[in-house]
């Protein structure tokens, strides 16, 4: 299907119309828009971004951080270090499924010490993952703070944990997945609504499209 | 993937997934912190029968590294010297909730009837002369970092090959990554069943190396020997050990392997084992990163 879908839906072309039975939440342009904001954000919550390190959760908050990096840089003219931290190994629901592949963890030359280290991931859901991405941090070095930035809000903690920089709230229903799709991961942006894959909704049919919403 | 018994068991798929895996813990071998908390509350119990210092504590290492608790039972003090069976000594690791039990026994097969017997994951750390999977893939592991690839990779095992768990590991799981293989040995040193074996087989170490990117020089056995299999200790050497001279007929950036523990002078000359393409040493640092993913993949998930 997305094979199909290669148009990243900027300038006045149309956007790519949902897959059956999801919905747009955010097309492209809105993507890019909500990502500059965030960009403007974190550099005045930092004033003007002094000792940012940006570490995206693998797979799709990866390609998020390298965005917002180069929006920083345009906006401020400053390189912050950007790299990866894969959290596989601190999930707390490891035992539930099979052992599952991992992904890269790349720490920026420097390290991360009295760096404000900003996580950045795609949808922030129960919490559990950020949770997993604080205790992998604790191991990698200390951080002087960090703060989170994610693409979509979705509601549903099952932790005490917030976001610092929200692309877009979205309220949803438990039976509701959101998907994001990311040019680098999916050839296409898209943030898309549908029927929720099988964690909320135990017996359902694993849907492959819905794997990169994060939770 | 329950228990790892053989590497012929392994599929591409599954001996790829282990080498990445591997490949993403190596990192973690060069932080602050080597620890990881997945495997944490799960026992991993050492069962060596046989003497064992490198394989017996890179397991170790490598379940610490993943937070496991690690109990290390060796046959010489403990109730094995009293006379308790395998099968015992197994029924006990299992009442006391062993999650991993890895084994290594004189006895081919005994890996295989022990994962008949415990509910944990079996996994093979050398049975007798049968197989050594965890070796080959650390071996396959070194290859690919050091060469960037294993598809269509020039392999020649050279030595002992007879007595040599390592060696029939390595043909299975080479082959099933895409590798040639070819074993060099006297004929005396060589299985009677070898012509079953996915590879090549040749007796002239001089016509193989040229045509080698990789050479795994295995030693020679002599406590599994009860009988003579060559002339003199100095004959093997001058026709089946590697030598500067013979080192320069291979390609310029091929490498030579060894599972250790090396008899230098035998197998290998003194002068190679210290040039900087001999990677014994990162095949050490290798093996502990390969059984963290080992084990990670077999007692990390349900």
């Amino acid at each position: 299907m997305r094979a199909h879908d290669n148009a990243k839906g900027g300038g006045g072309a149309p956007p790519p119309p949902a897959p059956e039975g999801y919905r747009t939440v955010l097309d492209g342009p809105e993507i890019d828009r909500a990502l500059t904001r965030i960009a403007h954000e974190v550099l005045e919550r930092t004033k003007g971004g002094r000792d940012v390190a940006l570490l995206g959760i693998p797979s799709r908050g990866v390609p998020l951080a390298r965005r917002l990096a180069e929006r920083i840089e345009r906006v401020e003219d400053l390189r912050v270090p950007v790299g990866s931290l894969d959290i596989t190994m601190y999930r707390d629901d490891l035992r539930l499924a099979p052992a599952r592949a991992l992904g890269r963890t790349e720490i920026p030359d420097g390290g991360l010490d009295d760096h404000v280290v900003v996580l950045v991931d795609d949808v922030l859901f129960s919490g559990r993952t950020v949770r997993a991405a604080l205790d992998a941090l604790g191991d990698l070095g200390r951080p002087r703070a960090v703060q989170l930035a994610v693409l979509v809000d979705r509601g549903h903690r099952e932790l005490p944990i917030r976001a610092d920089y929200v692309g877009k709230n979205l309220p949803t229903s438990l039976r509701e997945g959101v998907t994001v799709c990311l040019a680098e991961n999916d050839g296409r942006d898209a943030v898309l609504l549908g029927p929720a894959r099988d964690r909320a909704r135990p017996g359902a049919e694993r849907r492959p499209e819905t794997e990169g919403a994060g939770s | 993937m329950r228990h790892l018994l053989s590497s012929g068991d392994l599929t591409r798929d599954e001996a790829t997934l282990i080498l990445d895996t591997a490949a993403e813990l190596a990192r973690v071998s060069d932080r602050s912190v080597k620890k990881l908390p997945t495997l944490r509350g799960r026992t991993v119990v050492n069962l060596f029968y046989e003497d064992s210092t490198r394989t017996r504590t890179s397991f170790e290492l490598a379940a610490k590294r993943l937070s496991a608790d690690v109990i290390n039972f060796s046959a010489k003090g403990s109730s094995v010297s009293k006379g308790e069976s395998l099968k015992d000594t197994a029924l006990t690791l299992q009442a006391m909730g062993a999650d991993g039990v890895v084994i290594r026994h004189s006895a081919s097969g005994a890996p295989h009837r022990l994962s008949h017997w415990v509910d944990g994951s079996v996994l093979n750390a050398g049975d007798g002369t049968h197989e050594h999977p965890t070796q080959a893939l650390l071996d396959a592991f070194t290859m690919r970092s050091r060469m960037g690839r294993l598809e269509g990779l020039r392999v020649a095992v050279v030595g002992d090959i007879t007595h040599s768990r390592v060696a029939r590991s390595n043909v299975l799981l080479l082959t099933t990554l895409g590798a040639h293989v070819t074993l060099v040995a006297p004929p005396t040193l060589l299985p009677v069943s070898v012509h079953t074996w996915p590879c090549e087989v040749s007796y002239h170490l001089d016509d193989v190396l040229p045509k080698s990117d990789v050479a795994m020089m295995l030693r020679v056995q002599n406590e599994r020997m009860h009988e003579s299999y060559f002339p003199s200790v100095r004959e093997y050497s001058r026709n089946y050990g590697l030598d500067a001279e013979r080192l320069a007929c291979m390609p310029p950036d091929a490498v030579v392997m060894h599972p250790g523990p090396m008899v230098r002078g035998v197998e290998v000359s003194a002068e190679v084992a210290d040039s900087p393409r001999c990677t014994v040493t990162e095949q050490v640092a290798n093996g502990v990163s390969v059984r963290m993913a080992v084990l990670y993949l077999l007692l990390g998930g349900s």
